[in-house]
């Protein structure tokens, strides 16, 4: 055998083995959508189609009658995006002080609060929903919005990145009369652009995608994030697939598009909770 | 070095005050949100765990302190708490080293420079930004018994009676198993990904020159060298299996008769089910101490196969 066919039958077979894993993941998905325009009868054809003839767009409609998709998706994105943006603020706050200022105590009580990222959050799960009941903000978004307004982990990556900046950035500025916290606004922040912009996409997906915390929290239907409205609507629609489909289909696309519109920057912050861990 | 305050001239006795102090007052400032939040949603409500893990409790009436009784109940007296760990066990066992296999053969497959390598990539990732809810609703439709594609794909391939996966006890794991696995694959294949980037070209062309086979490559140069990733990746799988709540939820509801009740899941249900707060308090924090000590137990053994450079 020539070095070239090699070459070329390795090629090729990558692509086959590459082909089937890419296809079995992404069939799921097809199949959702498939289905959430067949009729009744047609969900239990065999052999199954992934082409629905006729398309029943019924479903859809009889999805947003059993459950208020479009609110719960509109809950979540107002959850998701004030939670990013006030993490945004405390964690840099954190970040510069324990990456950039001198304290007596900052060493030991950065570890502390690397510490505290040990404990899992069913240890707190219990207390912070009676905290919650006894402060009255159960069923409301407080009880959802306070306790996740800060995280130890944001303030570890946005601290990383601060620490690569140069001292002189800041000396410069400082010969100019600036405070602290004024070249932490106006000279840190600005070219922090890339580590705020990846930890704001992280922590927009995990709100978004956050399950148990709003299931315990919430009563109110109608404050439902997306992921508790649609284990709601599952409720509705039982066994009626093709409805199910729809309503799921409708709470994935979203994200979905985002995704691919924005696909390079959650495979850079993919990438970075993977190295900031190590 | 700073030229910002200079003894020498005339300021203000404040300025010089300040200029002392400028750093620490700031700091405070500045991490005055994260303290207070840290202090009330975490570091109490552990202090408050741990008295409550020591109450009868239902929220209606008055807590009772009825002190290690409700741990020596679980550990001792609870045959569905020890159903559960057997659960949660069996699923982290069967789950771990399928996801590290599979994440790592999808990471170095993806790590070669092919055409069009990018639109595989985009394909592996799907699962990860869609939510595990979403996506269990996905899996429920996929295991159905008997109009489920997975059971048409097995009777396709002619197994002529295919699992009735969520309703035989037997298989419902495995299930669950099987769409976890999907669902993360990508996510740790990134971070296979981004330790296989690192691994020096020039390793892999001298051992091409001493003819090296792949098999072998794979062996003496990536698995080694990769072996701080396969470390941090199976640590953090570890915890997430232990604690595998969302797809039991959505997909089986801890059923059929009790096979896919986890230890988180257990806990939930005690907890805001049947109000049993401070039974469900002891699990989590026994919970914690099984994570706790086999993290350590880990970081241990990770000096026999884990190579730092």
């Amino acid at each position: 055998m020539s070095k070239g066919y090699r070459v070329f039958t390795l090629n090729s077979s990558l692509y086959v083995v590459l082909g089937t894993g890419a296809l079995l993941t992404i069939t799921p998905f097809l199949w959702t959508v498939a289905t959430s325009f067949k009729t009744p009868q047609a969900v239990f054809s065999i052999p199954p189609s992934f082409i629905p003839n006729p398309i029943y767009w019924k479903n859809y409609s009889d999805a947003l009658v059993a459950a208020p998709i479009f609110r719960f998706l509109w809950n979540s994105f107002f959850l998701a995006s004030v939670i990013t943006l006030l993490n945004l603020a405390t964690c840099s706050m954190a970040a510069y002080a324990f990456g950039r200022l001198n304290f007596r105590w900052r060493d030991p009580l950065f570890l502390a609060f690397l510490g505290t990222m040990m404990i899992p959050i069913h240890v707190t799960l219990i207390p912070n929903f009676i905290l919650m009941k006894y402060l009255h903000f159960y069923n409301s978004y407080k009880a959802l919005i306070i306790p996740a307004s800060y995280s130890v982990f944001g303030t570890f990556v946005l601290r990383q990145y601060f620490m690569t900046l140069p001292r002189e950035l800041e000396e410069a500025a400082r010969v100019d009369g600036c405070t602290r916290i004024g070249s932490f606004v106006r000279i840190i922040l600005p070219l922090s652009k890339p580590a705020l912009a990846t930890l704001g996409v992280l922590t927009f997906k995990g709100q978004w995608n956050e399950f148990l915390g709003p299931l315990i929290m919430l009563n109110d239907i109608k404050l439902f994030p997306i992921q508790v409205g649609l284990s709601f609507f599952q409720g509705q629609a039982s066994t009626k697939w093709g409805m199910l489909m729809a309503g799921t289909t409708l709470a994935m696309l979203p994200v979905l598009l985002v995704f691919f519109i924005g696909q390079k920057y959650f495979v850079k912050s993919m990438a970075l909770t993977g190295l900031g861990g190590r | 070095m700073s030229v910002a305050y200079q003894p020498g001239k005339s300021r203000s006795r404040f300025a010089r005050w300040f200029y002392h102090r400028e750093e620490p007052l700031s700091a405070s400032l500045l991490l005055l949100p994260a303290v207070l939040n840290t202090l009330f949603f975490t570091v109490f409500p552990v202090l408050m765990a741990v008295w409550i893990s020591l109450q009868s409790w239902d929220l209606l009436t008055p807590p009772q302190f009825v002190g290690l009784k409700n741990y020596t109940e679980i550990l001792f007296h609870d045959a569905h708490f020890r159903q559960a760990v057997g659960n949660t066990v069996y699923f982290v066992l069967g789950q771990v080293p399928l996801n590290v296999a599979v994440s790592l053969f999808l990471a170095i497959l993806l790590n070669q420079k092919l055409k069009g390598i990018s639109w595989f990539r985009t394909a592996f990732y799907t699962p990860i930004v869609t939510s595990t809810v979403s996506v269990a609703i996905v899996w429920l439709w996929m295991l159905n018994g008997d109009f489920g594609l997975i059971n048409w794909g097995l009777r396709f391939m002619g197994i002529s009676r295919p699992p009735n996966w969520l309703v035989d006890p037997f298989w419902a794991k495995p299930a669950l198993i099987l769409m976890t696995v999907w669902k993360n694959a990508g996510y740790y294949m990134v971070m296979f990904l981004a330790g296989l980037q690192s691994i020096p070209e020039s390793l892999y062309e001298a051992a091409e020159v001493d003819g090296a086979r792949s098999w072998r490559k794979f062996w003496s140069i990536t698995f080694p060298l990769i072996s701080p990733t396969t470390f941090l990746v199976t640590i953090l799988l570890i915890v997430d299996a232990f604690q595998i709540f969302d797809q039991v939820y959505i997909i089986t509801k801890g059923g059929p008769s009790g096979s896919t009740e986890t230890i988180v899941y257990y806990i939930y249900n005690h907890g805001f089910e049947w109000f049993k707060m401070g039974y469900a308090s002891a699990m989590a924090w026994i919970l914690f101490v099984i994570i706790f000590i086999l993290t350590l137990l880990q970081f241990r053994l990770q000096r026999k196969w884990v190579h730092y450079e």
